[in-house]
Parts: C-alpha cells; sequence; structure tokens
C-alpha cells in the first residue's frame, strides 16, 4: 500500500512539476507541448497507476507531511476509495496529456499567456489530487480552493469575451459559496471529533439533529460543485467558456472529485444513514437528471450541450447514491451495495465519455473554428477518426449495450427494481417513480445524442469552413481513441471491472457484491443469476459479429454498393440548407416539455426576403433560484451601506464594538 | 443437456426470424378483407424480401460508411432483443444473456442507428423522421420499461424466462390489477413503437404523415431488405412479449418435444388473434396528429405506473 501512497505522491509532484515548467513558455511557447504537456500525462499516468495499486492491493496507507501549521500538519492517506478517484483522475489527465500538444499548439501563435494555461492546469491537477489525497479538513480545504481558483483562471482563459468574465465570475462565486458550507459542514463534525483530521471525525458520535446538518451542508456544498439542480446554472455557463482539454478535465474530472467528496463525507466520516437523506439525494438527483438532459436537448453550442448533460450524469450518479442511502438504512446492505457499485461506475464511466466528447468537441473547434451545431454537418467524412470516437461516446453516453453508459445505468435500474423489499409503502411507491424518471432520462439523453452526432458529423456541411474542415494531428486522436477504448473495455467486461470495486463496497460499506462476480466474467449478475443477468460479451460478440459479416462478406466482390443522387421527390436536388437543423430536431420535445423551459419565440415578417425567426431558451433556474438570492443579497448590501460613512474614526468605533462584543461572546 | 440447450436457442432465433414475415403478411392480409380489398397474398412479404436480396443496393454521393453499416446493426440488435424473449420454451440460455432491460436497450439501440442513418444522406426527410422517432421514443421508452417493471417486480426478476415461469407456477387464473394496467400500457407503447396506427402508418409515404418510413426512405437493396425484416421482427418481438408474459398458457418449459410442439402451436394461436385484433385496431382507429402522440404515450406511461403502484402499494406481501 505505501507503494501507492509513494506513487500517488509522485503523480502530485509531477502535477506540480508541469506547473512550474510552463514558465519556460513565456520565452519558448513550443516548451508548452514539447515539455509541460506530456510531464502532465506523465503525472496522470503515475496517478492512474497508484489508483490501481490502491484498488488491487486493498488496505490503507497513511502519512503526515512535513507542511501546513505546526500543530495543524497534513496528512494524507490512500485507500480503496481514494484509489478509485485516484485512477479516474489519472485516466482522463493522460488523455488530456497525450491530447494536448496538438490541441494548444493553435495557441502558440494568438496572445494568449502560455504560462497562465499551462500554469494553472498543472496547479488544477495537484489540486483535485490532493482533495482526493486529503485525510484531515485542514488539507482537504486548501487543496479543494487550489482546485476552485486554479480552474477559474483556466475559466476566464480567452477573457476577450465579456461573457466568458462573467461566467468566470459566476463560477467563483458560486465555488466558494459551496466551499463555505463545506467547511461549516467539516466543522459540525470538528466540533463533535475535537480534531481536524478525518480519523478522529470517524469516530465522533453526532446526535441525529447535527448529522442531518452537517449532511445538509455537505449536500448543498458539493452538490453545488457536481452542479445539482436548481444550483447547476453557473455550470453550463463555466464549462464550456474554457479551452476545450480543459472542459475534459472539468466536466469529465472535477465533478468526480465533488461526487469522491461527497461519499467521503457522507458515507465515510458522518458514518450513519436515514433514510430521509437517502430521498433527498433520490429526489434532487432524479430532478437533475431530467432537467439536465432536457435543456441539454435544447443547447446549440455543442460544449453547452456537452455541460449541460454533465448536470443530467450527475444526476443519475446521485440517483445511485441516494438509493444506497436508502437501502443502507433500511437494513438492506447489499441492496445498498449494488446501488452504491451503480453510481460508482456511472462516476467512472461520465469521467471517461464525457472526457472523449469533449475533447471531440475541441477537435472540432481546432479544425473548423466552430462550436455550433447550426453550421456543421458532414463532418464524418472529413474527420472519420474523430467521428468514430465521438460516435462511441455518443452511444455510451445514451446508455446503449454493449458499452459503458448501459452497465452502470442497468445496475441503478436493478437496485430500483428491489424496491419491493422495503418496509414503508412511501417508499416502495416513490423508488420505482424515480426509475421512470430514469428511464425518461434515458431516453432522451440517447435523443439528444442522436441530435448531435446526426447534425454535426452526418448529413451535409452547412458552412463553408466546415466544408473544409482537416483531420486534427495524431496525438489528438490518440487521446480520444485512447478514451473510446476503455468506453467499449468496460461495457463488454463489467464483471471484471466490478470486482475490482469490490474494495471500495467493503470499506465504505462494510459489503461487497460476492453474487455479481460469482459466474465468471461473461455473467454479470449483482443480485442472484435467477434475478437478473446480462451478458455482455455475448451481445458485443453478436453485434460485432453481425456487423462484421454485413460489411466485410456482404459487401466484397460484384455486391459493392453503388453511388447516385439522394432522392429529390422530382424537384430541386436537395442541398445543404434543406437539412433539418439542430433546433428544428428537438422542437417536439421543446413543444411538449415547453413548460419547464423559459422560452421566447418570435417571427417577424420583413418586407423583403423570408421572415426572421428568433428563438431564446433561458434556464428556468435564473428567475427562480439565482436572480432572487442574488436581489436579496444587494438589499441586504444596501442596508449594511448605511454603516459606511467615510469616517475613519467611526470605523474604529465598529471595530471595537465589534471586538468587545466577541471577547463577550467567548468569554 | 447445455449443447441441446444451446441448439434450440439457435433454432429459436431462426424461428423468429423466419416467422416474423408471416406476421406481417397475415395482419396486411386481414387488413385487407376487413377493408373489403384482396390484398396481397399471405406469403407476399418473403417474396418482398427475397426481391430485395436479390436486387443491387445503391446509396446517396453524400451518405457516409453509417449508412451501410446501419442496416446490419439495426437488424443483429433486434434480432437478438427478439431472441432473448421465450418464444416456445422459458429452459433457454439465451434467456440469461438479456433480461428485460437489456432487450430494451438492444431496441434503443437499434433506434439510435435507425435514426443516425436517417439522418446521413441530409435530406430533409430523413432528418423529419429521425426528429419524430426519437420523439415518439422518448416518451415510449419509460412507458415500456415501467410496464415490464411490473411483472419484474411482481415475479422478483427481471429475467423474461424467470417472469413466464414465476406466472406459471403460481398459476394465476385471474389476472392481477397490476397486470391489467401494465398490459394496457404495453399495448399502447407496441402499437407506438411498431410504427402502427394510430400513431405512424406502415402502409404510407405521405410525408405530413409518415415517421418509419421516412427514414427507411433512402434505403434500397439488400440493406432495405434488412431494415424491413427488423421492423417485421420488432413487431413479432412485441407480439411475443404481450402473448407469452402476459399470457404464458401452452408455452414449454422444458425441451421435450412434445411440450415444444405444443408452445409452438399456442404461440402461433395467441399471436395470430393479437394479429388480427390489431388488424381491426388498424381499420376502425384513424392516425393521430402528431401533437396528439403525447396524449397518447402519457396515458401508457400512466396505466404503466398505476400498474407497478398498484403492485408495490396492494401485492406486496399478499
Amino acid at each position: 500500500m505505501t507503494a501507492a501512497l509513494w506513487s500517488a505522491g509522485l503523480a502530485t509532484g509531477l502535477a506540480l512539476l508541469s506547473s512550474a515548467l510552463s514558465l519556460l513558455t513565456a520565452r519558448n511557447p513550443r516548451s508548452l507541448r514539447l515539455l509541460v504537456m506530456p510531464v502532465f500525462g506523465l503525472a496522470g499516468l503515475v496517478a492512474l497507476c497508484a489508483g490501481l495499486l490502491a484498488l488491487t492491493q486493498g488496505g490503507v496507507a497513511t502519512a503526515t507531511l512535513p507542511l501546513g501549521l505546526p500543530w495543524l500538519p497534513w496528512r494524507i492517506r490512500v485507500d480503496a476509495l481514494s484509489g478509485l478517484f485516484l485512477s479516474v483522475i489519472g485516466v482522463v489527465s493522460l488523455a488530456v496529456g497525450i491530447y494536448g500538444p496538438g490541441y494548444v499548439r493553435s495557441f502558440e501563435r494568438g496572445r494568449d499567456s502560455l504560462p497562465a494555461l499551462g500554469g494553472f492546469t498543472g496547479l488544477f491537477l495537484t489540486g483535485m489530487l490532493l482533495v482526493v489525497l486529503a485525510d484531515d479538513a485542514y488539507l482537504f480545504m486548501v487543496a479543494w480552493e487550489l482546485m476552485s481558483l486554479s480552474s477559474y483562471f483556466l475559466v476566464v482563459f480567452h477573457h476577450d469575451s465579456a461573457a466568458n468574465r462573467r461566467a468566470a465570475f459566476l463560477y467563483l462565486l458560486m465555488a466558494h459559496i459551496g466551499g463555505l458550507a463545506i467547511l461549516l459542514g467539516f466543522g459540525v463534525l470538528a466540533s463533535f471529533g475535537g480534531d481536524f483530521t478525518f480519523t478522529a471525525m470517524r469516530s465522533a458520535e453526532l446526535s441525529l439533529p447535527w448529522a442531518s446538518v452537517a449532511f445538509t451542508l455537505a449536500f448543498f456544498g458539493f452538490g453545488m460543485k457536481a452542479g445539482l439542480v436548481p444550483l447547476h446554472a453557473w455550470l453550463p455557463e463555466a464549462h464550456p467558456a474554457a479551452p476545450s482539454h480543459i472542459s475534459a478535465l472539468m466536466s469529465g474530472v472535477m465533478l468526480k472529485v465533488a461526487v469522491y467528496g461527497f461519499i467521503r463525507v457522507v458515507f465515510d466520516l458522518i458514518g450513519q444513514s436515514h433514510w430521509q437523506w437517502g430521498v433527498a439525494v433520490l429526489a434532487i438527483g432524479g430532478v437533475s437528471a431530467l432537467m439536465g438532459v432536457l435543456y441539454a436537448l435544447l443547447q446549440n453550442d455543442l460544449k453547452r450541450l456537452l455541460a449541460y448533460s454533465s448536470v443530467e450524469n450527475l444526476g443519475i450518479i446521485f440517483m445511485g447514491l441516494g438509493l444506497a442511502i436508502l437501502f443502507q438504512a433500511s437494513g438492506h446492505g447489499t441492496l445498498g451495495a449494488v446501488a452504491f457499485v451503480a453510481a460508482l461506475y456511472h462516476t467512472v464511466n461520465h469521467a471517461l465519455f464525457k472526457g472523449l466528447l469533449f475533447l471531440g468537441a475541441g477537435a472540432i473547434l481546432h479544425s473548423t473554428n466552430e462550436r455550433d451545431l447550426e453550421r456543421m454537418g458532414g463532418l464524418l467524412r472529413r474527420m472519420p477518426w474523430t467521428g468514430l470516437f465521438f460516435l462511441t461516446g455518443c452511444i455510451s453516453i445514451s446508455a446503449l449495450p454493449p458499452f459503458n453508459g448501459f452497465v452502470s445505468e442497468w445496475l441503478t435500474f436493478q437496485a430500483a427494481l428491489q424496491a419491493w423489499q422495503l418496509d414503508s409503502g412511501v417508499l416502495r411507491s416513490l423508488v420505482p417513480v424515480a426509475a421512470a424518471m430514469l428511464a425518461l432520462t434515458g431516453a432522451l439523453a440517447s435523443a439528444c445524442f442522436v441530435k448531435v452526432f446526426g447534425v454535426a458529423f452526418l448529413g451535409q456541411a452547412r458552412s463553408r469552413h466546415v466544408r473544409r474542415a482537416r483531420p486534427v494531428p495524431m496525438s489528438m486522436r490518440v487521446g480520444q481513441g485512447m478514451l473510446a477504448v476503455l468506453c467499449l473495455l468496460l461495457g463488454v467486461l463489467p464483471t471484471t471491472f466490478i470486482g475490482l470495486l469490490g474494495g471500495v463496497t467493503r470499506q465504505v460499506l462494510g459489503q461487497a457484491l460476492p453474487q455479481a462476480t460469482a459466474h465468471g466474467w461473461l455473467w454479470l449478475t449483482p443480485i442472484a443469476p435467477a434475478t437478473a443477468s446480462y451478458g455482455a460479451p455475448l451481445v458485443a460478440l453478436a453485434l460485432f459479429t453481425g456487423l462484421g459479416i454485413g460489411l466485410w462478406v456482404f459487401g466484397r466482390g460484384n455486391r459493392r454498393v453503388r453511388r447516385c443522387d439522394a432522392w429529390d421527390c422530382g424537384f430541386a436536388p436537395p442541398a445543404a440548407d434543406m437539412q433539418y437543423t439542430a433546433t428544428a430536431f428537438a422542437q417536439p420535445i421543446r413543444r411538449v416539455f415547453g413548460l419547464l423551459f423559459h422560452i421566447e419565440e418570435t417571427v417577424t415578417p420583413q418586407e423583403n426576403g423570408p421572415p426572421r425567426y428568433r428563438l431564446n431558451v433561458r434556464d428556468r433556474a435564473w428567475g427562480l433560484f439565482y436572480l432572487p438570492v442574488a436581489r436579496t443579497v444587494e438589499r441586504a448590501a444596501r442596508q449594511v451601506v448605511r454603516l459606511q460613512s467615510g469616517n475613519v474614526r467611526i470605523y474604529l468605533g465598529w471595530s471595537l464594538a465589534t471586538l468587545v462584543l466577541l471577547l463577550w461572546i467567548m468569554a | 443437456m447445455n449443447g441441446t440447450a444451446w441448439g434450440l436457442a439457435l433454432l429459436q432465433a431462426l424461428l423468429y426470424a423466419a416467422l416474423a414475415p408471416l406476421l406481417a403478411g397475415w395482419v396486411r392480409k386481414l387488413k385487407a378483407r376487413l377493408q373489403n380489398r384482396r390484398g396481397a397474398p399471405l406469403l407476399q412479404p418473403y417474396h418482398n424480401l427475397y426481391k430485395l436480396f436479390s436486387k443491387e443496393a445503391r446509396m446517396a454521393h453524400t451518405a457516409s460508411l453509417l449508412f451501410r453499416a446501419a442496416p446490419y446493426i439495426v437488424f443483429v440488435a433486434v434480432w437478438l432483443a427478439a431472441s432473448s424473449i421465450p418464444l416456445l420454451t422459458t429452459g433457454l440460455p439465451t434467456a440469461a444473456i438479456a433480461d428485460v432491460i437489456v432487450i430494451a436497450g438492444l431496441l434503443a439501440l437499434s433506434r439510435f442507428f435507425l435514426a443516425l442513418a436517417a439522418m446521413d444522406v441530409g435530406t430533409a426527410f430523413g432528418g423529419m423522421g429521425a426528429s419524430r422517432e426519437m420523439f415518439v421514443s422518448a416518451l415510449a421508452e419509460p412507458a415500456m420499461l415501467m410496464a415490464v417493471f411490473t411483472l419484474a417486480m411482481t415475479a422478483h426478476s427481471t429475467n423474461l424466462a424467470s417472469v413466464v415461469d414465476y406466472q406459471l407456477v403460481t398459476n394465476q387464473e385471474v389476472l392481477r390489477p397490476s397486470y391489467l394496467f401494465a398490459l394496457a400500457g404495453l399495448v399502447l407503447v407496441a402499437l407506438a413503437e411498431t410504427g402502427r396506427i394510430p400513431v405512424d402508418n406502415p402502409s404510407t409515404h405521405l410525408e405530413l404523415t409518415m415517421i418509419h418510413e421516412a427514414m427507411i426512405l433512402e434505403y434500397s437493396g439488400r440493406h432495405l431488405a434488412l431494415m424491413e425484416w427488423s421492423a417485421q421482427l420488432k413487431l413479432m418481438l412485441y407480439g411475443t412479449l404481450l402473448a407469452n408474459v402476459f399470457f404464458p398458457w401452452g408455452i414449454a418449459q422444458g425441451t421435450g418435444l412434445l411440450a415444444l410442439g405444443q408452445g409452438l402451436a399456442s404461440v402461433v394461436v395467441k399471436l395470430a388473434l393479437l394479429g388480427a385484433a390489431l388488424a381491426v385496431c388498424e381499420t376502425v382507429l384513424a392516425k393521430m396528429r402528431l401533437f396528439r402522440v403525447p396524449d397518447f404515450l402519457n396515458l401508457a406511461l400512466l396505466l404503466a405506473l398505476l400498474g407497478l403502484l398498484s403492485h408495490v402499494i396492494l401485492e406486496v406481501g399478499i
């Protein structure tokens, strides 16, 4: 286990090193892709190895760092849970490290500050690794802030546009409100445990009201970072604003760090579970999943769409966690473990396919300078490899067999279907409703990604620069390909991977899933073979055999396909602007779920020329949640302004009064 | 035993593929008779498939490789999903490969590629068909899952063979209320998913009304044959799901020859009856406007959810 700890430390060091090395880029712009990004990727690789070591070996290793305050040293610890998240961070960082050199090349000629890009990317990775390694609240909060702040600078990297600056400010604000909640949550735990170390917090005995307070604070803080509805509105602003490989890190990895924090605090440190908490998490997760995918469907900006879909997927993860708490609290340990494994599986899956999709969006941006779906089209023929990998990501995220997204959704369904074992009638009927929401989410997600792939990669190009798109460099293709292969592997060999997760469930829930892996690698049977089984390798074998026979055997020789014109109904041949647009594709769904959005739709007739159509879809969370809060804060600030007289003596008086008050309270 | 079982499973899969055009022909024939037409012969779908397979396949200049790959993926996915539903007997190993959620997933996979293939050529029809298909299925899929979840929760298994076995073992002469709700919901979903009236019309090429036909408009030759065959398989899949899971009478539980024969006879009779009911429905109903379809499917979801709730509230523990 110490090997895992050492290599995790090495990974953190390498991340810091890549951050320091990026100072060289001020002189020599090429060193960003020749030196900084490779070191970054290496840090990812080492983190991945450390994580896999921790997962396979089991056990716990701790160390005290010679850093921090004299009476409050920093402690780090590697166990199975942190091992899993180390590998998630590592694998996406490795892909980004491979992909990055090609992508950042376009920045070399620009006016953008390269030391800032490389430096904050390295710090960002350092922060995330340290959050996962931290074994006391002090280091955890420092690392958390390091992660939030460095990612703020990455969001604001393209600071020429006012929209990006606004998005970044909103992100900073939200990150800090969330951080504050987490800090207060740790405060509650520390006051019962008597110390800031996680060991002390774990052994603390919390009364139910205080445990609920700590849970609420943690759920609020981590949920804010994870982008759960209704706190999500910052996420689709901030994630797309960053350069694409950073978006991949933010959506793919940073959101997972929030999931890690939630699991660490709620499952590990608080160590109690109550069904009310489970219901709250399940409900918020369900609403996030559904709203996230509906908003994603209506987006035409590819990166914004992907960001909204992150809200959806985090919702699915939290649904799994909610079910786990629910079953755990009702005394059904095995079922809790199934739901928990489903959540962990989806966490890994989302990191892989969302990373992949953001890298794909970056590749499109790189070669066409376009983020708007309405101007894309026909990219599959221009960029076949990126198209293939993007398709893999789309199938995976739409939860279709035999790819990885399906496995985690299947497990979540399996857990939800065991609701009949619960004692309370209300819960028994509530859980199936959540399953219905999950089913609707899955179906809408597949509609959403048919839209994305169909509009961007199929059909004909809708603008000139997209028609002339060129394939991206090899390094970018390899980065995407790696994640795509992992998506397929995790989909085809779920049993092997769930066996790997056994250490995490044993550590966190004290319960493993012996049944899941009992019938060999071919069969996934989470509860019992008679209850449910899924032969993922066989499904994949059948599909790929069918495809192979079809393309190679039938498509050869004189049975080749002859080309002709598309059917034009006897009128003009089909042109690019006759195709269905992204807006048109989503129109039926927009109409049916219209009440959930804030839609402004106007058609203005023009004197000469066709009428102009304007559509504006806004997030209802702004009007319902963000603006009232902002207005209240503003009103309160106006009251406080009265203190501000401009006279120094009065300010000193206020300070003295405060001091006296504090002394009185403390005494 | 194991070898025989896998052989039988293969046989069942082949039987699915062989019988699917017959069911489509039967429905078409009956419908024609009900409309006072003579109609094409019962075996016409076989002739059509044969003709299409021997014709040359053509595709548009703008089509990509995905257009060529899609028919195979769609066909294999639907076929695999169908083969996992017990047709003659419940004692087959294929049932363990795919439980009912995987079946729904495989159908979703076929729909995903069907819609993508429709968008590949870049005509207005294809996009329209894809958009409508994804819209209809987004509303139909949760209803379908809810309906089958009701069965799964009753039998404590998502494995369809176990569900059928459970039904046979408990030997319920009267259908439970939850089953009735689920059945009603699943019938509505089946109509929507197989593209029948009142949601879609399989025999029209009128651009304003079509969904499924709009998606396969660009296909020809063997590709079109596979697409049509998989649509027929899908009809048979839903037919078998309704017939064998809700009314499992006659299905074999072992692999004895007599039992298998009885299973075959009973499933043929049940599917013929279901086909007749479908033909009557298609004759007396009119196609709905597209934006009436959500009401239809919401009804299906509501029924399925009521089934599930009546199960968890009324029937658990009894």
